[in-house]
């Protein structure tokens, strides 16, 4: 197959993408976007944002990130449909390969791959995924009205995920591994503030109990006593957290300890050159939907410079 | 090239695809999912890709909440591979579309 040979190339498409897509396409450098699996990113599966400054009353995630496609699209960004299956920088220009086979070579590239959610990683969670077991409440608490709900998790997202689900089922049952919360105070307030949502403290998953076709309880186990306590259930919610998207680089690039895309300090540059990196794939801290818009902008900036630096 | 898929009902579920005598390959979805979402550009092209060689269909589970119901759905987007009126495969989340056709290929055989 024929190879592009392209200034810039952006992989992903959450706030990151879009916004560096924006700033390098209103550049005239004709980005070319990779969407990946899931083309809008995590704010797909949200339902209100609250704090994107612009929008008083809130705007919602899919509509909001339809807004900054839109204008991406407006510069002459151009989306490529699918996802990198595999990336050579080892040398510039930089190669990709994308899953339907097409080969594209960018002189830059800005990775922003974001984040995906976590799973514990235990047998009955993926036995069971589908069948009760899930990671997005805003898609699955449909099938749970008037049922007994669990969710796993102590972070803003666990809160939101208890809370959204309060408007289907009939009771939610929020477990933690930890002595508290780690979520927001407002957050943590309005979570138990609800009628509907029990608190189970310093306790973690240790199996999820299913008939062979849907799930019937959660085993709990105490991590002070080591006690295993057994809850009848009709679904888990797993909201522990996110892991970054950086696997298809490691080895090319530096990465730390968590699985982060390292980016030097003020800067989006990584570890080679040409390479950039935004969003939450190289945010261990922040992980909110406006910094990593102000990453997708710094690496455009970035990639631009470095593009008049090599001509 | 993107095309028409099959919009399955509680009605029509069993003349469609229960007693199709091809392989049907059906998404449940509702308006308010995103993933679900994502996946609908994907089954058009999917739909397209099969015309005349499997069934590519969608189920509406706010509108046909029976059939979700009778397939346990508790997860969407989730898809249901069909070979004579037994689901044969399972697919739970939005997916790359190559990744589909594979599974697709596979039961047609």
């Amino acid at each position: 197959m024929e190879k592009e040979i392209r200034d810039v190339v952006i992989i992903g498409t959450g706030p990151a993408g879009y916004t560096a897509a924006i700033y390098t396409g209103r550049a005239n450098l004709k980005p070319l976007v990779i969407e990946g699996v899931q083309p809008g990113g995590q704010l797909m599966i949200t339902t209100e944002i609250e704090n994107f400054p612009g929008f008083p009353e809130g705007i919602n995630g899919p509509e909001l990130m339809s807004r900054m496609r839109q204008q991406a699209e407006r510069f002459n960004a151009e989306f490529a449909y699918g996802s990198v299956v595999e990336a050579d920088l080892s040398r510039s220009p930089f190669s990709l390969t994308l899953d339907d086979g097409r080969e594209i070579v960018a002189r830059s590239l800005i990775i922003a791959t974001g984040a995906n959610a976590k799973w514990l990683g235990i047998p009955s969670e993926d036995r069971y995924r589908g069948r009760g077991v899930s990671a997005c409440a805003t898609c699955d608490g449909f099938f749970f009205k008037e049922c007994n709900v669990f969710v796993v998790g102590g972070g803003d997202t666990a809160m939101e995920e208890a809370l959204y689900l309060t408007k289907f089922a009939s009771k939610v049952t929020l477990v933690h591994r930890r002595e508290e919360f780690r979520a927001s105070k407002i957050m943590s307030l309005r979570a138990g503030k609800n009628p509907k949502i029990a608190t189970i403290l310093n306790v973690v998953v240790d199996e999820i109990l299913g008939d062979g076709s849907k799930v019937t309880g959660i085993r709990l186990k105490d991590v002070r006593s080591g006690e295993l306590i057994d809850h009848v259930c009709d679904g888990v919610f797993v909201a522990i957290g996110h892991a970054p998207n950086a696997g298809l680089f490691s080895g090319q690039l530096a990465i730390d300890d968590y699985g982060y895309i390292e980016t030097k300090k003020s800067s989006t540059e990584t570890s080679v050159q040409g390479v950039f990196a935004c969003g939450d794939v190289q945010d261990y801290t922040y992980r909110q939907a406006v910094t990593a818009v102000g990453s997708g902008c710094m690496a455009a900036v970035d990639a631009e410079r470095f593009l008049e630096s090599i001509r | 090239m993107s095309g028409k898929y099959l919009a399955a009902t509680d009605q029509n579920f069993k003349t469609e695809i229960l007693e199709s005598d091809k392989v049907a390959l059906v998404d449940f979805w509702a308006a308010w999912c995103g993933p679900c979402m994502m996946l609908g550009p994907v089954i058009e092209e999917l739909a397209g890709d099969y015309e005349g060689k499997a069934v590519i269909a969608k189920v509406n589970v706010d509108e046909n909440p029976n059939t979700a119901a009778q397939y346990g759905i508790r997860s969407i987007p989730t898809m249901l591979i069909f070979k004579n009126g037994q689901v044969v495969d399972q697919m739970v989340g939005a997916m790359p579309k190559n990744m589909i056709a594979k599974k697709i290929d596979e039961h047609i055989g």
